[in-house]
Formats: structure tokens, C-alpha cells, sequence
């Protein structure tokens, strides 16, 4: 059963007042999916602050590097339940895991953080991992 | 933001690997763990040799992406559990 709106709320925007377009239906998730080209990050978000309490500013930390996805965005898990069943349709050989995070590159799954690599580490390890990954697969803008 | 969980166990939340003294081996998200023994929610179980897969093969698998659940929730009794390990600290 969700958690009231007004709970979930600063769990919304500690994503989205970091430019994370948030996905509330499956026809939002289908239009952010369906652009294939470059690179793209998808975050399930989750209330479980055992996880998600990392991963959130894990997330927004790693956002603030030279180098970032092309385009990110969030499901919330247990809240947006056919948005986040439309993007798990997407990544269906995986294991249904929340927080997690998963990164694409011209449309194909190249990286994923399930929960439990998520547990347990603070959100300079999270950010670290995502750094990596931004490192290796996102293109260094434009001056 | 904090958690909402409060009198819980310190693996609360953690996906956990819990060996058992029978072939069984069960990974799932600790809900709570007493006396009793220790509950998981959302768990998935492998028998040894089960798929051609050791226990150890098992979890070198689930700690890369996860498991799918069989159970929503049970409880593995203490006199089982032969240890209890993160999944996250498995390399």
C-alpha cells in the first residue's frame, strides 16, 4: 500500500530539484525509454531509507560531476506502482529491486546497482560507483 | 531522510544470505531476527546442487543483480541457520 503523499513528497524532490524528470505513468516511462540514443540513467526510488536514504544523495552527488547522463530520470517504487512496473518491463531479466539504479547507453542496459550493492554505504560510495560509470560511458560536455 | 523502522534488529532492510546446516540456502531482505530464528521478506531459496549449482555458485549469482523472490516472508528457525552474511559484502 503507498505511503501518504505528503511523506513521500521530500523523496520526490530530493531527486527532481536535481533535474531527475520524474515519471509518474507507464506513457512517461514508454516516451523516456523509447529515446535510444546516448545515454540515460533511470533511478527506482523507494521509502525504505535503509537503501533509498543513500542512494538518493548518492545520485544527486554523482549528477554534480563534469560528466552526466544525457538524460535522467525516476520511477518511484511502492508509490507510481504502473510507472514502475512499465520500467521494470524494460530490464525484465532483473530481479525487481528497490532503490536500484540503472544506466543505458543507446538504448541497451550497460550498468546496474541493484539494492543490496546499495546498503549499508554512504552517498560518496554510491556516487563513487556512478561516477565510474559516468566516467567510462557519458561524453564530456561541450565548452 | 530517516527510516521508518524503529526496534528492529541491525540487519533490518539488508539483503542478507543466511546458510543453513541442510542443503537449503536462502537470500532475502532481513526483516527482523530473534530468538526464533530470523525472518525475511521477498526470498529465494537453493537447494545444493540444485541447476547444477552449488551454494556458494548460488550466491556468487545473487550478489551480481538479486534474486527473484519465492516468498513473500518466512521465518528461517534459529537451529538452522548456520551463519548470515550481507549479499552487498559478497564480491
Amino acid at each position: 500500500m503507498p505511503y501518504s503523499e505528503l511523506m513521500v513528497k521530500p523523496m520526490r524532490e530530493e531527486l527532481t530539484s536535481a533535474g531527475v524528470k520524474e515519471l509518474r505513468t507507464p506513457a512517461d516511462v514508454d516516451a523516456f525509454m523509447n529515446e535510444k540514443s546516448g545515454t540515460a540513467m533511470l533511478v527506482v526510488n523507494s521509502v525504505c531509507g535503509c537503501a533509498a536514504g543513500m542512494a538518493r544523495p548518492g545520485v544527486r552527488l554523482a549528477l554534480q560531476g563534469e560528466r552526466r547522463p544525457d538524460r535522467v530520470a525516476t520511477v518511484f517504487a511502492g508509490q507510481d506502482l504502473e510507472a514502475t512496473a512499465k520500467a521494470r518491463s524494460y530490464i525484465a531479466d532483473i530481479p525487481p529491486s528497490s532503490p536500484s539504479i540503472a544506466f543505458f547507453k543507446d538504448g541497451e542496459l550497460v550498468y546496474f546497482i541493484p539494492r543490496h550493492r546499495i546498503e549499508g554505504r554512504d552517498a560518496h560510495a554510491v556516487a563513487g560507483d556512478l561516477t565510474q560509470v559516468f566516467t567510462e560511458h557519458c561524453a564530456v560536455p561541450a565548452t | 531522510m530517516g527510516t521508518f523502522h524503529h526496534g528492529k534488529s541491525e540487519l533490518h532492510g539488508i539483503t542478507v544470505v543466511v546458510d543453513t546446516t541442510g542443503p537449503e540456502i536462502f537470500v532475502g531482505r532481513c526483516d527482523d531476527e530473534d530468538e526464533r530464528g530470523i525472518i525475511l521478506d521477498d526470498a529465494d531459496v537453493h537447494k545444493d546442487g540444485d541447476d547444477g549449482r552449488s551454494k556458494e555458485e548460488y550466491v556468487k549469482r545473487a550478489a551480481m543483480l538479486g534474486v527473484w523472490k519465492k516468498y513473500d516472508r518466512l521465518l528461517i528457525p534459529s537451529e538452522k541457520v548456520a551463519s548470515v552474511r550481507r549479499l552487498g559484502e559478497i564480491a
